[in-house]
């Protein structure tokens, strides 16, 4: 049965597949999964949409023709148009620069928080599958404490006590990451598990190979492909889950802004001043849709059982 | 059995306790009660402001731990849950607000699962062709979406319809409205807020479990079982339905119940676009009214329906799965 | 239709007697390097009765064969030629037609029973589904058959056990399930893919008898997917032989045991280890590994792996040409110089002189000795409850043993799974203390070194894993694999550059190897490079656990040599850990029987094979097939009854007595002795030969 609140599902599959046997092979693991990868025409053109995205975000400042922060005060309130290509706010400021600066922002902490959470749940998750005994079973009792609390309120009012200044959204990010590992964690404790007990990994350790560096030099490379894709998917849950603090004003503050904060004030006004919302909404939309096609393509390009190799015929 | 559950429900309950308590001193400390009355105007005098926020237990001059000591007694004793800071019993309003977000997500909830499993099933027998390539966009795509977004876009959608026929077919804004004075108005006037809210909630649910019943059938469909099932002269789509989708359900029942955990709380957004006025909403707006008692029993909720969830996860397991049954 | 207790008997078409005709099968599959041509023209036919056993290593297409009879292939496979059952074709059928074959006149049976049948149904509704897909009747009277069925194949108790799910029965006991749902219908064609590979050996004795009265019951005609020759000699009519994906002979089984004519056949015989071989000869050896099927260069396949051949077997694919039987037929175009000569493996195959060490000359008993067990027992908790555990038994793994190994020598571990072979094996690469009894490795007792102490002896003691593909990092290439255990111990790195091209270069590898990475090798290759490993550090003793099992055949030959070979040349002493008891018998010097966590029978490995004197032994060594179908026939097995008990709760007094075979000839005084008494290793008569059992008495059954 399941032993904590984790265990609820199995990420093993449900029945085993037949093995493939003795074949020696002509591509290499890596060209393979890249030729797997390169064959889902969604994953790729989600790529190449998140990079347009990130080099707009990091080049748009200086390139648009107002700056975010900018007022001006012929425009209130006004529908896209020649001077203001997304619209204008009802303070004057231009959407699209807006919009590009809370791209930026949303992805920054996106991949931060991504980072960070993955790098906290291998460590947490390796170590605790590894060593087992009292070590794990506190760390899960820690994970479980964590995820009974609903991290969205607890966040939330961490964020309303916590500094108001320009790096808010540090903390913010530091938040999102400490209550964001728990579920990668155990992603990567079941795939410790069933690596520990792998022969190279026992053949390391009767060699005298200290725990600690058997952890990083053997298992941790080895279950790098799964923890890549856990990666992937927590920058799109990170971006959700910054997306609706903000919304509600917990998250980031004005003057500085990011999608969610610009999704809030407009969604006051959706019916009557459509851009406001439109804009960031279609930027969160896609910005996050790409990064879950990547994720799925890596998925499905890393498992060697679908059937994607075509036909003989 | 009975003392295997019993086991894991204390070990929950002690979980729920800390957890709880640690939400307790988070939000006595981040929270300011004091804010509101001090920007009210005109202002009142320190002396009854003070007053007030120790009556009802909300003052920071008193040591944090003897307010979390007396928050103690009056729930485990009395059952009473506190005061909001301008007053309002907490326990009532908690109650109250249950019901809404009861009747708000159910429907949508219930019909979006079965849909999504159905879907999965499905598709990953269809794997690679069209329908399952399409199937798997849509979901990918609503999975995307924010779900208040996907909420502005239905209620943006339905003013347009209303205007364009000239009737209001869809009434999005709170539980009820206008009603008019045929038999069974009031039921109908309810169903007909509950459209939008249930719309958004089938979508969202539906995309969630249609793909990970999708990977769990395609594990299943590659099994040795249903090879079997084939070669005693089963068709393909009988193996299938009766092998493959059986075994995969096992996970997808623990999937489930794992979701009303977050059930209530994942609603927030739609309660608060569509103004439903439940627990969802509540949890926001007691952060917002610095409400430190509000904003801790709706952690205490939340953290129960996980606990429920968790064990409700493991019968899942041990009804479905015989191999855990007989151990 | 009324209720009735069976289906009603089948008529049998028997046109010319032949039941399955398979002319010139070809399969096909799509991968990501290219199409795979599984199966390249393979034809036979079968008559009522009869059994063909189809043989060969991994990529040579057996399996893919007997699904695309079934017609179970996906529908990206492309699959040409003819499969007739009955005179009628099979190929091209939909899945609705084939499905109503499938089951009634085709049954298959697979090779693990565990995920094979489905988890959550019970045993006696999987076979009443199998019953209702063909027959319209009630699921009483389906039930009623079904445990009719469960007793034909020897589950006792069928009308309990019908209720059972697939996770409550041992293996054995599952595969004989499987039989009987594959008979349900009474078929007219069982395709058997290795159904027992994955069992233990006295078990898959049982169960192939099983097989054999299936057939018997339904007069079917019987397809028998098998890499074991053991297996093919005791039953098998007619043999195909397939490498690469096409036939390479096919004859009876006499013809291909006793007068095999292509090299291949010739080699695969030579180099399989036997349980009766006599003195100690090196087994042939074939270079090179199977080929790979997706991009075949022209010319016969095995060309690249034979000493025979000439510039004429890169020309073209040799045709299946006739010997002197007509219905032999081998393809190689030697076939009349191998008739003619009549050349066994050692006139074609390089076999390698066997390998003594100087230190075999020296009396064992004035050897040191490199490890020495005493009394040693290791046990685990048996814990249940997730949150809150608690001891609720103890599992005896191991339960006091005493064994020895002197320098030089190898002693080989045998016995089946729950028997404790791997724990023991465990317990002397942890160096930690055991549960009870002594661990002492070269003089040193491992319960009482300091950490610093077992770090040293890690030095002396190392490992070989089963799984040459698990063994090996994957993401390290093999001069890292190599060098880390030297890395560990602060070898500097000049020094380990030169030892691991040294260490390379010993086990018959080139260093150029060493900045690839392990799935570039073959399995025996890797093998190899996990021996490398081992001997990195300079190691007196090494602990193998089964290195050859998960090898072909004809690779594992060149392991085993290359071992002894080893053995010899550096001093080493071996324990060696294996089910396989031919292997055994091949290198060991020295061999202990282990029966659910003690020794039964122990001593020199030529003795104890020829004049076993343990019940178990002795039915475990009845049990092993040979490749000799002469012996086979005659042989008389003896079959052990019942399952292994629970290692949580051991009998009491002589743990074997629940199944011995002698125990029933007994009288009930002495009876009484094997429940109450636990048995010493007691001596058998002859030197270095103990057996624990109190009536022991030597019986050949090889």
């Amino acid at each position: 049965m399941a032993e904590n609140l984790l265990e609820v599902s199995t990420e093993a599959p449900v029945g085993t597949p037949t093995p493939v046997r003795g074949e020696s092979k002509r591509l290499t693991r890596r060209q393979l999964i890249l030729r797997r990868f390169l064959r889902n025409k969604g994953a790729v053109l989600g790529l190449v949409v998140i990079l347009a995205l990130v080099i707009a975000a990091l080049v748009g400042p200086y390139v648009t023709r107002w700056s975010f922060d900018e007022v001006d005060r012929r425009a209130y309130l006004k529908p896209p148009n020649e001077r203001h290509l997304l619209g204008s706010t009802q303070s004057g400021r231009d959407m699209l620069a807006l919009t590009l600066r809370g791209l930026r922002k949303s992805l920054l902490i996106g991949f931060l928080v991504a980072l960070l959470s993955t790098g906290i749940a291998a460590i947490v998750g390796s170590f605790a599958a590894y060593f087992g005994g009292w070590f794990e079973r506190i760390s899960l009792w820690i994970i479980d404490l964590l995820l009974v609390v609903p991290s969205f309120l607890l966040i939330a009012v961490l964020a309303t006590g916590g500094s108001r200044g320009p790096y808010a959204w540090l903390l913010l990010v530091v938040l999102l990451a400490a209550f964001g590992w728990m579920l990668s964690s155990r992603v990567v404790r079941s795939l410790t598990q069933s690596v520990k007990e792998r022969e190279y990994v026992q053949a390391a350790r009767f060699m005298g190979l200290s725990a600690p560096k058997t952890i990083v030099r053997h298992i941790l490379p080895n279950i790098s492909s799964l923890l890549i894709i856990d990666a992937t998917l927590n920058v799109s849950s990170a971006i959700l889950a910054e997306t609706g603090l903000s919304f509600f004003g917990f998250g980031v503050q004005p003057p500085d802004t990011s999608l969610g904060t610009l999704l809030g004030e407009g969604a006051r006004q959706v019916n009557s001043f459509p851009w406001l919302f439109a804009s960031p909404a279609i930027a969160v939309v896609v910005l996050v849709l790409s990064v879950n096609a990547v994720g799925d393509g890596l998925r499905d390009a890393l498992d060697p059982n679908s059937a994607s190799g075509g036909s003989a015929r | 059995m009975g003392a295997y559950v019993a086991r894991r429900i204390l070990n929950y309950l002690v979980l729920l306790f800390l957890a709880v308590s640690l939400t307790y001193f988070l939000a006595a400390t981040q929270l300011e009660p004091r804010q509101l009355y001090e920007l009210v105007n005109p202002p009142l005098d320190p002396v009854s402001i003070e007053q007030n926020l120790r009556s009802r237990n909300l003052s920071d001059e008193v040591p944090l731990l003897e307010r979390y000591w007396t928050w103690l007694q009056n729930v485990v004793l009395h059952w009473d849950w506190g005061e909001a800071p301008r007053g309002g019993d907490i326990g009532g309003e908690v109650g109250r607000r249950i019901w809404v977000s009861l009747r708000l997500i159910t429907l949508g909830s219930l019909l979006g699962t079965v849909i999504g499993v159905l879907l999965g099933a499905w598709t990953a027998t269809r794997q690679y062709k069209p329908s399952d390539r399409s199937t798997t966009a849509a979901s990918l795509l609503i999975l995307s979406v924010p779900s208040f977004v996907i909420a502005s876009a239905l209620q943006v959608a339905a003013t347009k319809i209303n205007g364009a026929t000239g009737v209001r077919l869809f009434e999005f804004v709170g539980e009820t409205g206008s009603r008019g004075s045929y038999a069974g108005a009031a039921f109908a006037d309810r169903l007909q807020h509950l459209v939008l809210p249930t719309i958004a909630l089938t979508l969202i649910n539906a995309a969630f479990f249609s793909r990970i019943q999708r990977n769990l059938m395609l594990d299943a469909l590659g099994s040795d079982f249903v090879r079997t099932a084939r070669a005693k002269g089963l068709r393909r789509s009988k193996a299938v339905m009766k092998h493959a989708l059986r075994t995969a359900l096992i996970p997808t029942g623990t999937y489930f119940a794992f979701s009303i955990a977050t059930l209530f709380t994942g609603a927030t957004f739609m309660e608060i676009m569509f103004s439903f006025h439940g627990m969802g909403e509540y949890g926001v707006t007691t952060i917002l009214g610095q409400d430190v008692h509000g904003t801790v029993a709706v952690v205490a909720f939340s953290g129960a329906c996980v606990l429920v969830g968790a064990i409700l996860s493991d019968i899942a397991v041990a009804i479905l799965d015989p191999r855990v049954r007989l151990s | 239709m009324s209720t009735q207790a069976a289906p009603a008997p089948k008529i049998r078409r028997t046109l010319s007697g032949t039941v399955l005709s398979v002319q010139d099968l070809n399969v096909t599959f799509p991968s990501e390097a290219g199409p795979v041509q599984a199966v390249r023209g393979l034809s036979f036919d079968l008559a009522a009765g009869e059994t063909m056993a189809i043989v060969g290593e991994s990529g040579s297409g057996k399996s893919v064969t007997s699904m695309a009879i079934m017609g179970l292939h996906p529908a990206t496979a492309k699959i040409t030629g003819s499969v007739s059952l009955h005179g009628e074709e099979l190929l091209g059928r939909s899945d609705e037609k084939m499905s109503r074959l499938r089951g009634e006149s085709l049954a298959m049976i697979f090779q693990d029973p565990l995920s094979a049948l489905t988890p959550v149904y019970t045993i006696g509704d999987q076979i009443v589904e199998a019953i209702q897909a063909h027959h319209d009747v009630s699921s009483a009277a389906a039930t009623k058959r079904a445990v009719e069925l469960l007793d034909l194949v020897g589950i006792p108790n069928p009308q309990l056990r019908v209720r059972s799910f697939p996770h409550e029965f041992s293996g054995g006991m599952r595969q004989r399930a499987m039989i009987a749902m594959s008979i349900a219908n009474d078929p007219d064609v069982i395709i058997a893919d290795e159904p027992t590979t994955a069992l233990d050996v006295t078990i898959q004795a049982q169960v192939l008898e099983v097989l054999k009265k299936a057939q018997r019951e339904t007069g079917a005609a019987m397809i028998m997917i098998t890499h074991d020759l053991g297996v093919v000699a005791g039953i098998a009519d007619k043999v195909t032989v397939m490498y690469a994906g096409r036939p390479v002979e096919q004859g009876t089984v006499d013809e291909i045991f006793y007068t095999p004519r292509m090299p291949y056949t010739i080699g695969l015989l030579g180099a399989v280890p036997r349980l009766d071989a006599t003195e100690k000869q090196a087994l042939a050896t074939l270079e090179g590994n199977p080929p790979s099927v997706v991009d075949l260069p022209p010319g016969c396949p095995f060309e690249p792996r034979c000493p025979m051949s000439t510039p004429e077997c890169l020309a073209a694919e040799p045709p299946l040409i006739p010997t002197e039987h007509p219905a032999h037929v081998a393809a190689c175009i030697h076939v009349g110089k191998v008739a003619a000569g009549n050349l066994g493996y050692d006139d074609i195959f390089p076999v390698a002189a066997p390998a003594y060490s100087p230190l075999e000359q020296v009396p064992r008993d004035q050897r040191t000795t490199v490890l020495q067990l005493e009394g040693m027992k290791r046990h685990y908790p048996l814990m249940k409850g997730a949150v809150f555990r608690r001891r609720v038994g103890t599992v005896h793994a191991v339960d006091g043993i005493d064994l020895e190994v002197k320098e030089g020598e190898t002693l080989g571990l045998v016995g089946e799974s729950g028997c404790g072979k791997s724990s023991t094996l465990l317990e002397v690469l942890n160096l930690k203390p055991p549960t009870e009894g002594r661990v002492v490795v070269l003089g040193q007792e491992s319960g009482q070194l300091t950490g610093r102490q077992r770090q040293q002896m890690r030095r002396d003691v190392q490992v070989v894993f089963q799984d040459p593909m698990a063994s090996l990092d994957p993401r390290m290439p093999v001069f890292d694999l190599i060098a880390e255990p030297m890395e560990v111990f602060k070898v500097d790195k000049a020094a380990i550059e030169k030892r691991v091209n040294e260490l390379l270069r010993l086990v018959g590898l080139e260093p150029s190897h060493a900045s690839r990475y392990p799935q570039q090798f073959s399995g025996g290759q890797r093998q190899r490079i996990g021996i490398a490993r081992a001997l990195a550090l300079e190691p007196k003793l090494i602990v193998l656990d089964e290195p050859v099992s998960a090898l072909d055949v004809s690779i594992q030959a060149g392991v085993i040599n290359l071992l002894d070979e080893l053995k010899a040349k550096l001093g080493l002493s071996y324990l060696f850990v294996a089910h396989d008891l031919a292997v055994i018998r091949h290198i060991a010097d020295r061999v202990a029987v282990m029966y659910l966590g003690k020794i039964v029978e122990i001593g020199d490995v030529d003795h104890v094979y020829d004049h076993p004197t343990h019940p178990y032994t002795q039915a475990l060594l009845s049990a092993i097939p040979v490749p000799d179908p002469e012996k086979e026939r005659t042989r008389r097995r003896i079959l052990l009854s019942g399952d292994l008990p629970s290692p949580a709760n051991p009998p009491s007094g002589c743990r074997f007595r629940t199944r011995c075979q002698k125990l029933p000839t007994l009288t009930e005084q002495q009876q009484r002795a094997c429940v109450d008494v636990v048995p010493d290793l007691y001596p058998t008569g002859q030197p270095d030969h103990t057996s624990a059992c109190h009536y022991n008495e030597e019986v050949r059954v090889v």
